[in-house]
């Protein structure tokens, strides 16, 4: 079949594609945006987490058809050209980055709850990511990151919609 | 694939430095193994066996390969060099021949031009088996009948040579000392996976040489060379490895998994294969840590001192060597823990079963005996009225302290000094636990407990590990350093093969760099077999030992330059440094700067660095100095434990750890938050279940790692002994937390309960006390 969908603001179509493909296969394998990653293909640990319109979803458990007419956002278009987004920023300042396998999913994840909540208590943040596996980090600066990310974001602590 | 990377970030040692391919990995742009791309690729799938022992009758691969869009469907009898391989012994099959040894032995390959076609043409391989008995119990295999006992087992052999790997020996001391107090125990520990989320996974191109490049996430790309070769019947100089980007290892990418079949069937082809595993197969397709069985004996006075240990250690090394026998070795020879004790007998035994194989993995070998030693520890304290902490204080190793094979430990050993800075960092505040969130209960949201039946406990544990490879083994590392003026800006660039594996070498290198030569830009060329031999990353030995070469050459590097700002100086100036790009001498002043003195002509230094040589263990004594270096750490859980559910969460996790000189305390404190949480994981979830050899829960679904719910948040606080025979007095930091946590979080737990718990991970069942445990 052919899917046509949004990916990063560009329109992207790709043909022959299988029934059984899930929307990371497309984007990793047919569109050429391998920041997605493929640790599990099994909706367990968060690394294929991509925004489908204004949701997160874990790509490896959407179909490629699904993905018809949608507007994808990817850890590739995060970033505002060559600056990093502030989230990316925080997260290699704090030693959040090791093997970075977890980190695409864990920084959509991130983007997605510092859009609905300006300031996190600590809690919130474990409760938001408890989808996303590290095994490098033991997380703690993880934490400090997304801390980090919020204060610069908002300085106030207000969201601003 | 052969980029290099130019630097910005600054930093030298001692500085926390920023990673080098951080944005990259914030970006989505770093390039891991299952990532890599070619034009008119093909991908690889391999058929596994479903039975852990079993003869194999016949292989019908013609349905295979009549699937549309197969390429091409490979077994035994394609592969042109020995069909074997093996870190330290080659006896495991690239592809099976008459018999399978464990569950997920690769039988066949097949090449398709999708990932779908190529499963599934694997499946529609017609294998005739003849299934087995398998052989599940380690202590059974090696012939014993109970602890050290030999008798007739009427196991069946795994391998020809028997089932025993190796035994190690620790004799020390009075062989039949007295005590006062004499405390025994059983302990069991189960099979853990390293859990990297990176999928094994390499692309090979045929080259037009009739070679291969392969392009790999490994931890030692020269060890895999070696191996590779010889399967394919190849020289090195035809099969050529790069380090791709690696999603962590943690000793599962020390033994070969996907290699040799990529590039089996990119020869094959002509067309560069790339085979990606699924989590399923990944779980499969690597060794683990080795499931373990303890018994235990200290003979301690009413004072606390302890006068004697006995240990018999089983160690289940599944259906091949692996490093089976060096995790004996570490096993045997820090079995006791870091306690100076005049008395010692261990046996160690590694083992051949028909369970998944298994080898290394973070701690390798001494995170089964901390398990036991620090539980025995605690029942000491209890028997005696003492104070767990004061006991272990009692009995610490210290800087001119004994190993149990003679070993003098000859540098800092601040064992209580750990325990005391541990149990002095603030507790958390005690909690009424009917008020605390829902979240922060055990149980979490599943809303389990509102405090009811939840008790605290307080635990400490304290571990030591060598750091680098053992035992007379030739451990060093080639490092490549050229220094050159680009644009008129001098510029370093930094050849190695060692891997970076997540832990931050790079990083690391580029410090050493900069401390050394005064030089802020560090290029870092892509790890390859186009150099010399990095050797492995593990034993927490890189910053170590490819650290040291990069350190040296850069030494050897600023040698040459100082003869030649002297040469056109035109006589000799003693006490010369190198600072932001300029030879200075603090006498005389500026000298050169590099600009000028080395236009033209790069200065360029390729050193082999080795640690201090180690030697063999006596096999009847066990005798030796056999380590390079010895890392310490400490830790203390609290744990709130639902009594009625067994349920746990873990409210601290606070670490001391002497590092001998924190090169970069960001990364460091990165590995020891990491590297406990490995140790918690495997205290309380994760254990690869197998029934009769075969694996139960090949899934993150069924096998757990900890997530940000299961993290506590985690006080570090770091010592800097330095050792003096070491670079920069470093110790390795990668491994000693991953020892110490899990055996801290044991002791909580129990201190809680007041139940033995002698099996890890524990399970609910075990802390409600309904199972004698
Ligand atoms: S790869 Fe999608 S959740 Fe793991
Ligand atoms: S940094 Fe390696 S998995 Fe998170």
């Amino acid at each position: 079949m052919r899917i046509t969908c949004t990916v990063n603001g560009q329109t992207h179509q790709a043909d022959d594609v299988w029934e059984g493909e899930s929307l990371l296969y497309l984007l990793r394998e047919r569109l050429g945006l391998p920041g997605s990653k493929n640790a599990c293909e099994q909706g367990e640990c968060g690394s294929c987490t991509v925004f489908m319109d204004d949701e997160t979803v874990c790509a490896c458990l959407v179909a490629a058809g699904q993905a018809e007419g949608r507007e994808i956002r990817t850890i590739e278009g995060l970033s505002e050209g060559d600056r990093l987004h502030p989230i990316q920023q925080a997260f290699v300042e704090t030693g959040a980055v090791q093997c970075g396998f977890c980190t695409p999913g864990l920084l959509i994840q991130v983007a997605d709850l510092l859009r609905n909540n300006a300031n996190p208590t600590d809690l919130e943040i474990r409760e938001a990511l408890a989808g996303n596996l590290c095994r490098c980090t033991g997380y703690e600066q993880i934490i400090e990151a997304v801390r980090l990310a919020a204060a610069r974001i908002h300085p106030t602590g207000e969201f601003a919609r | 694939m052969t980029t290099t990377q130019t630097i910005t970030h600054t930093g030298r040692i001692g500085d926390s430095a920023q990673r080098p391919d951080g944005t990259l990995k914030v970006t989505g742009q770093f390039a891991y193994s299952s990532d890599l791309w070619m034009d008119g690729m093909l991908w690889g799938a391999t058929l596994r066996s479903p039975h852990p022992s079993a003869r194999i009758r016949s292989v019908d691969i013609g349905p295979a390969l009549a699937v549309p869009g197969v390429h091409a469907v490979l077994t035994k009898d394609d592969v042109p060099g020995l069909n074997a391989y093996g870190l330290d012994h080659a006896d495991q099959p690239v592809l099976a021949a008459d018999v399978v040894r464990y569950q997920g032995e690769p039988v066949a390959l097949v090449a398709a031009d999708h990932p779908e076609t190529a499963r599934l043409a694997a499946e529609r391989i017609v294998v005739d088996y003849e299934p087995l008995p398998p052989v599940t119990d380690a202590m059974l295999a090696v012939g014993h009948i109970s602890w050290d006992t030999p008798g007739q087992t009427g196991v069946p052999r795994v391998h020809p040579e028997g089932n025993l790997v190796r035994h190690v020996k620790i004799r020390k001391g009075d062989p039949d000392p007295q005590a006062d107090v004499v405390i025994t125990g059983e302990y069991e520990v189960g099979m853990q996976d390293q859990a990297f989320l990176g999928p094994e996974s390499g692309l090979a191109v045929p080259a037009e040489d009739g070679g291969v490049d392969l392009y790999v996430a490994t931890q030692w790309l020269h060890v895999d060379q070696r191996q590779i070769c010889i399967a394919l019947g190849l020289g090195p100089e035809k099969v050529r490895l790069t380090l791709a980007g690696v999603g962590g290892a943690f000793g599962g990418r020390e033994d070969l998994s996907m290699h040799v079949h990529a590039c089996l069937l990119a020869l094959h082809t002509g067309k560069p294969v790339k085979i990606v595993y699924n989590r399923t197969e990944s779980f499969l397709g690597h060794v683990h840590r080795h499931p373990a069985r303890m018994r235990y004996q200290h003979g301690v006075l009413r004072d606390g001192t302890i006068v004697y240990v006995r240990a018999s250690i089983y160690l289940d090394g599944g259906a091949y060597t692996s490093s089976t026998p060096a995790v004996v070795a570490n096993a045997g020879t820090m079995g006791i823990g870091p306690y100076d004790v005049p008395n010692v007998r261990v046996d160690c035994y590694g083992a051949f079963t028909n369970n998944p194989p298994c080898g290394a993995m973070r701690g390798f070998g001494t995170v089964q005996a901390a398990f036991a030693y620090e539980a025995q520890l605690d029942r000491i304290a209890a028997e005696l009225g003492l104070d767990p902490v004061d006991i272990r204080c009692r009995n610490a190793m210290r800087e001119g302290s004994r190993m149990t094979t003679g070993q003098l430990v000859d540098s800092a050993a601040p064992v209580d000094e750990l325990l005391r800075r541990v149990q002095a960092l603030p507790l958390p505040p005690p909690v009424d636990p009917t008020q605390l969130d829902l979240r922060e209960q055990p149980g979490g949201v599943s809303n389990t407990t509102h405090g009811e039946g939840v008790r605290r406990g307080v635990g400490y544990a304290v571990a030591f590990k060598n750091v680098g490879f053992s035992e007379g083994f030739d451990d060093y590392s080639t490092a490549r350093v050229r220094l050159e003026v680009v644009g008129g800006e001098p510029v370093v660039t930094v050849h190695t093969a060692a891997a970076e594996v997540g832990q931050g070498l790079t990083t690391v290198i580029q410090q050493i760099v900069r401390t050394e030569l005064g030089v802020e830009n560090v290029v870092l060329a892509p790890a390859d077999t186009q150099i010399g031999n990095g050797g492995s990353t593990s034993a927490s030995r890189q910053t170590y030992v490819t650290g040291g070469a990069v350190k040296a050459a850069c030494e050897l590097v600023r040698g040459e330059v100082f003869d030649i700002a002297q040469t056109c100086y035109g006589r000799a100036v003693r006490d010369l440094h190198l600072v932001d790009g300029k030879v200075i001498s603090p006498a005389e002043g500026g000298i050169g700067s590099l600009a000028d003195l080395l236009i033209g002509t790069p200065v360029e230094r390729t050193i082999e660095w080795r640690h201090r040589p180690t030697y063999p263990l006596d096999p009847e004594t066990g005798r030796a100095d056999a380590h390079v270096q010895y890392a310490f750490a400490a830790h203390r859980a609290v744990v709130d434990v639902d009594t009625e559910l067994g349920l746990v969460k873990v409210v601290a996790l606070d670490c001391v750890q002497d590092v001998g000189k924190a090169i970069n305390p960001q990364a460091v404190r990165g590995q020891i938050y990491g590297g406990a949480l490995q140790g918690l994981g495997l205290a309380l979830m994760e254990e690869i279940v197998t029934t009769d050899g075969i694996v139960r829960n090949a899934s993150f679904t069924d096998y757990l790692i900890p997530t940000v719910l299961d993290a506590p948040p985690m006080q570090v606080e770091i010592l800097e002994y330095a050792d003096p025979h070491a670079p920069y007095g470093l110790r390795g930091v990668g491994e000693p937390p991953t020892i110490s946590a899990g055996p801290a979080i044991l002791a909580a737990l129990r201190n809680a309960t007041g139940l033995p718990l002698t099996r890890i991970p524990v399970r609910p069942e075990h802390l409600i006390g309904s199972v004698g445990r």
